[in-house]
């Protein structure tokens, strides 16, 4: 396993510099395009502008969860580390990103709503999602060894991921009956400005789960080296 | 040896190692009626009817004592490491797991069937649903947790914190049968037609059967070493 250290430059290697570097001028821009180039929305007043990271996070986090669940059975079907690596990787992010979601939401909704939370089946969800996620990382780090930890971690990123749209449902039937609070304004009537400030943050967001994607993997396979090196140290 | 003679035997092991000392079911027992007792106290049903809360209250005490339950049959394999016996067992390990899942329903069934009738008599409620649906709706759910709990505890138990992971994996993952479970049962009490309910149980059935499968295919991964 000597030769694993740092040895090849790939071409994530090549690319991430100017991926990190785009992405450290990007989130100004859109800091500028949110407070100063978008016009208030007129109901909701200034609080609407959280919406322009409330929802790229949600993305960016659904992302790690589909990649977490795709990556998971790749690593059982293959056992190559990389899978698990980026597996692992994408539920960290997953978490941290539906994090954002679940702290910006109840800011939004306390003077549109009137309430910081309420039972509606998307909240539901991502708080159960969210738990759900936090749980996987927890049974990594309690499992005995790395080896075990990755397949541990691919069977729960598996049934994860069977669950999620059965949850979604039966939350939905859950709160079937009662009126919906949250109404679904899609993007008719949105002013081009503000379509604009979406899109550049929703590629930022995207951009940056990338860059924090490809560094958290670096992160692993260091870590991985390190637990490789002191086992040949003591063993000597 | 068969594969269903295998599934038995590991389930008629387990529910023989219980009704020797019959410990479990016993304290699952009084576990699931301090749950009602607690209830009782937190909220007052001479004033709200138990047909609007009862169910949500029955599955609590469930599914507290389903999770000590799961727990407790994983912890026993650990016990002089009876697990390398069973993995060394000329069987599929997804009869072991089968195996576990059934004797951790029938235990749990055990606790419903006495908890069920005592609630009646405790919570004054009138039941107007028929006896047969309601027991198909108990099994039902219980065999959904069970099978995706059996699954997380053949891991969590192997852990230092596995009393306190299991719950933290199964609860969020058992929501819809949670779910599932609360509102059969609610209109199984209040004695609405089939048809009211009837997705949630198309639901819970499509849960074992989505989960009972993933779990088979799956737990070889798990007990690997």
């Amino acid at each position: 396993m000597m030769d694993g250290r740092q040895s090849r430059t790939t071409w994530i290697d090549a690319l991430e510099p100017g991926l990190d570097a785009l992405v450290v001028l990007l989130v100004p821009a859109c800091l500028f395009a949110i407070f100063r180039l978008v016009p208030t929305e007129e109901k909701m007043g200034v609080v609407q502008r959280i919406f322009y990271f409330h929802v790229p996070s949600a993305l960016a986090g659904f992302l790690g969860v589909a990649l977490c669940a795709v990556c998971s059975a790749l690593y059982l079907w293959t056992r190559d580390r990389r899978y698990d690596r980026v597996a692992h990787a994408s539920a960290e992010l997953g978490v941290l990103f539906f994090t954002i979601v679940l702290l910006t939401g109840p800011i939004w909704a306390r003077p549109v709503w009137g309430v910081y939370w309420t039972g509606e089946v998307r909240l539901t969800s991502t708080l159960v999602l969210w738990l759900m996620y936090v749980g996987y990382l927890l049974l990594r780090r309690s499992a005995e060894n790395p080896e075990q930890a990755a397949r541990w971690a691919g069977v729960l990123g598996i049934v994860g991921a069977l669950d999620l749209p059965i949850i979604y449902k039966s939350v939905e039937w859950w709160r079937g009956l009662h009126p919906k609070v949250l109404k679904v304004s899609g993007g008719q009537g949105l002013d081009p400005a503000m379509q604009h400030a979406f899109a550049l943050c929703v590629f930022t967001f995207l951009l940056l789960f990338l860059a924090l994607l490809i560094q958290r993997c670096r992160l692993g396979l260091l870590e991985e080296q390190v637990a490789t090196l002191t086992q040949e140290v003591s063993r000597r | 040896m068969t594969y269903w003679r295998a599934v038995l035997l590991v389930a008629a092991r387990d529910i023989r190692v219980e009704w020797r000392s019959r410990e479990q079911a016993v304290t699952l027992l009084f576990f699931a009626l301090l749950v009602l007792v607690v209830f009782n106290f937190a909220f007052d049903f001479t004033v709200i009817d138990f047909a609007t809360l009862g169910a949500g209250v029955l599955w609590v005490a469930f599914i507290f004592s389903g999770v000590l339950a799961i727990s407790r049959s994983f912890q026993m394999e650990r016990e002089q490491d009876r697990i390398q016996g069973i993995l060394l067992a000329p069987i599929d390990r997804s009869a072991f797991y089968l195996g576990k899942v059934a004797a951790t329903v029938l235990f749990m069934a055990v606790v419903e069937a006495i908890v069920v009738p005592v609630s009646v008599v405790m919570f004054n409620f009138r039941f107007s649903g028929r006896i047969a649906l309601v027991v198909v709706a108990l099994i039902l759910n219980t065999v959904g947790f069970a099978a995706v709990g059996t699954l997380f505890a053949a891991m969590t138990t192997r852990t230092r914190r596995g009393e306190l992971l299991l719950p933290l994996l199964l609860f969020p993952a058992a929501v819809p049968v949670a779910l599932a479970a609360v509102k059969t049962t609610t209109h199984l009490v209040a004695g609405r037609p089939f048809e009211r309910y009837a997705p949630w149980v198309a639901l819970s059935a499509g849960y074992d059967l989505i989960f009972l499968a993933a779990s088979v295919l799956l737990i070889d991964y798990v007990l690997e070493d």
